[in-house]
This record gives structure tokens, C-alpha cells and sequence, in this order.
């Protein structure tokens, strides 16, 4: 025992060699989605401490973020709330105990993919 | 931590290429990573080819085929050829399973095999498993009791025993733990897929009398709730267990007995 990087022993392939799953894919977008509404969150913030500085602040980061570009970054925000907000309800379906066969689990990543997409074209019609 | 590289010693480079069986028609290309203790090399990946006309249908007759025939000096671990001593696992065409167990008619193109991921490598396809062993260990897996012994047997209704169906036939041949990147990431710390699912069989038996000290045990930010249900470990079991589900389980109860 206790000699367990005996001569300086390679680690074997991890990421980099595993074929990606249904079920871990949708689950590192949670993570992913998180991140990315949090950085889009600082945007809107900013947005509104703009608005309460000077009209020459708030034209300038209105003036972006109606741009073809801030709409992009919006849109795709919008995608990531959604997804994220079915990921994390997939976990509260889980913490019940329910829905963690891999067949239904699976079915579950696909709909939060598809489930995103259709509420975010909803919401960008409504909007 | 994350890593998404391999450490420097660790990266691997083309191998050898070895000849092809002379006369054979139907030939299927194996990659394999090898890795010498004794050379002094980083790691590499050989080629083999193997006649399927003459070798069983399993990945593990191939790798057979190819340390009798081929090459002497391919090593891995084996012994009971179905599925029941968990000696064999390895990362096969991009998941984790048994090479005896696996039919090679499941692989789509060439067969690529790695040793279980995230692991310290002793030689070829054998991962140094005694950390993981050590973490089995720490879960007590043995029936703990108070009571005074009874005078034949500890007893055990039908309902009872049924509660230990999909639990008792793990094999620990490791496959769900290498499998499982909270594992990669926190295995030092993280119990791991395999060693909860066996903390739960314990933790459920109605015989055992120690199920407090073992939630105890296991209420910890990393231990237990390293696992973010990322399922890579139900997926990939070669016994087709639920891992997640047990580990879900445990937090529930973690749940039940605080309210």
C-alpha cells in the first residue's frame, strides 16, 4: 500500500479520451449557462448604473447593447436563463429521487435543449 | 481541480505499428496505450491488427489474441472472462467497461483502448486502483451491530433483502468511479461513485444498526455531495447498477433525519 505514484507514474487520459454523453453534456451546460447569464447579468447592471449616472453613460451602453451585436449576447442570455432554469429543475426533480434512470435522464437533457429553444423563440416573439 | 491537459510525463505519442497477420482477409485495427515502467518513455499508442476470422467475439479475446500472437508484452489485468471478478476494466471506444463482456460487434471503426481514466498507470492498461481500494475500505463495508448476537443468524424479511437489489452485485471493477468527472477532478477528497453506491447498501440494510455514524461519516462538502449527478457512472456501469440513484438516495436521508 501507500505507494501509490510509485515511479513517477503516468496519469492515464481522462477528458480528453471519454465520449461525451447525453447526460453529462447537458449537465456541464448548467454549469456553462450559469457562468455565462452571470457575466451578462454585470451587463444589465451596468446598464442600470448607467442610467442613474449621466445620459452620455446610459447612450453608451444602451447604444451597444441595441446593437446587432448586443442582441446577439441578449438572445443567446436568454437561451442560457432558459436552459438553466430547466437544469435546475431537472435537480430538484432528482433531489426527490425521481427521473434518475438513464433512459428518462437523457430524455430530460434533450428536452432542456429543445425546451430552451422554444421558450427563448417564444420569449424573443413576446418580447 | 480541473485539468483539461495531461501532465507533462503523461502526454501520449504514436507508437509502434505492428505487422499485420499475414493471410488474414479480415482484419479490425486496435489502438492501445502503452506505457513502459522500466524505458523511461512517455506513454504512446500502439497499433495492432488482428484477424477477427480467428478470435473471439469479446474485446478481451482480442487482447488476448494479439499478447499470445503479437506482441507478449501488452499488459492488462484479467481472470474470470464474464463480467464477475472486475479485473478487466479499461476505457473501450470512449467508455468505461469490462474488455470481457464487451462485444466488439458494439464498436463502430477502430477499437481504441486506454486504461480507466484519471488514474496513476502501473504498466499498459493496469491503473494503480489502491487509493480507490482505501476509499472502499473507509465506507465499513461490513454489517455493523449493537445487539447482542442472536443465537443462529441476523434475519432478514423478503421486503428487506429486495432493498439490496441493485446494490450487492457491484463488482468494484472501478468503472463508475474513473468515469465520473467530479471524481477526476476531487477523487482525493470525493468518495467516488463506486464507494457510495456501497455506503448505501450498508447504510439500508435492515440488519446494520451503525446507520447514523455512517451518515455521520459522510455528511461532508466533498465526500458525499461532490457528486453533481452527472449519470457518466449509471451509464457506463458493465453491470448496469445505478450509482447516481444511490447516491441520491444517501441525500435524501441526509435530508429526512435533519427535519
Amino acid at each position: 500500500m501507500a505507494d501509490v505514484n510509485r515511479g513517477n507514474r503516468p496519469l492515464s487520459p481522462h477528458i480528453m479520451i471519454y465520449r461525451p454523453q447525453m447526460t453529462s453534456m447537458s449537465s456541464i451546460m448548467v454549469r456553462l449557462t450559469g457562468i455565462g447569464v452571470f457575466a451578462v447579468a454585470i451587463l444589465v447592471v451596468w446598464w442600470l448604473l448607467a442610467a442613474s449616472t449621466s445620459e452620455s453613460a446610459f447612450a453608451g451602453i444602451d447604444g451597444f447593447l441595441r446593437s446587432w451585436f448586443g442582441d446577439l449576447i441578449l438572445t443567446a442570455a436568454t437561451w442560457g436563463l432558459w436552459y438553466h432554469t430547466l437544469g435546475r429543475l431537472r435537480h430538484v426533480i432528482w433531489d426527490f429521487g425521481y427521473c434518475l434512470d438513464i433512459e428518462t435522464a437523457e430524455k430530460l437533457g434533450l428536452g432542456m435543449f429543445v425546451g430552451a429553444t422554444v421558450l427563448t423563440l417564444i420569449t424573443v416573439l413576446v418580447v | 481541480m480541473v485539468q483539461l491537459t495531461l501532465p507533462k510525463n503523461s502526454r501520449i505519442t504514436t507508437g509502434k505499428t505492428w505487422p499485420k497477420p499475414e493471410g488474414a482477409i479480415n482484419v479490425r485495427k486496435f489502438q492501445i496505450y502503452r506505457w513502459n515502467p522500466e524505458d523511461g518513455k512517455n506513454p504512446q499508442l500502439d497499433t495492432y491488427f488482428v484477424d477477427m476470422d480467428s478470435c473471439g467475439p469479446m474485446v478481451l479475446d482480442a487482447l488476448i489474441k494479439i499478447k499470445n500472437e503479437i506482441d507478449p508484452t501488452l499488459t492488462f489485468r484479467r481472470s474470470c472472462r464474464e463480467g464477475i471478478c472486475g479485473s478487466c476494466a479499461m476505457n473501450i471506444d470512449g467508455i468505461n467497461t469490462l474488455a470481457c463482456i464487451y462485444g466488439m460487434d458494439e464498436i463502430k471503426g477502430d477499437v481504441k483502448v486506454y486504461p480507466l481514466p484519471h488514474m496513476p498507470v502501473v504498466k499498459d492498461l493496469i491503473p494503480d486502483l489502491t487509493h480507490f481500494y482505501a476509499q472502499h475500505a473507509s465506507i465499513m463495508p461490513w454489517l455493523e451491530t449493537k445487539t447482542n448476537r442472536p443465537v443462529k443468524e441476523w434475519k432478514q424479511s423478503i421486503e428487506d433483502r429486495k432493498k439490496l437489489d441493485g446494490l450487492y452485485e457491484c463488482v468494484m471493477c472501478a468503472s463508475c468511479s474513473t468515469s465520473c468527472p467530479s471524481y477526476w477532478w476531487n477523487g482525493d477528497r470525493y468518495l467516488g461513485p463506486a464507494a457510495l453506491l456501497h455506503a448505501y447498501r450498508w447504510i439500508i440494510d435492515s440488519r446494520d444498526e451503525a446507520t447514523g455514524e455512517r451518515l455521520d461519516e459522510l455528511e461532508d462538502p466533498f465526500k458525499l455531495y461532490r457528486c453533481h449527478t452527472i449519470m457518466n457512472c449509471a451509464k457506463t456501469c458493465p453491470k448496469g447498477l445505478n450509482p447516481a440513484k444511490a447516491i441520491a438516495e444517501i441525500k435524501k436521508m441526509m435530508i429526512d433525519r435533519g427535519v
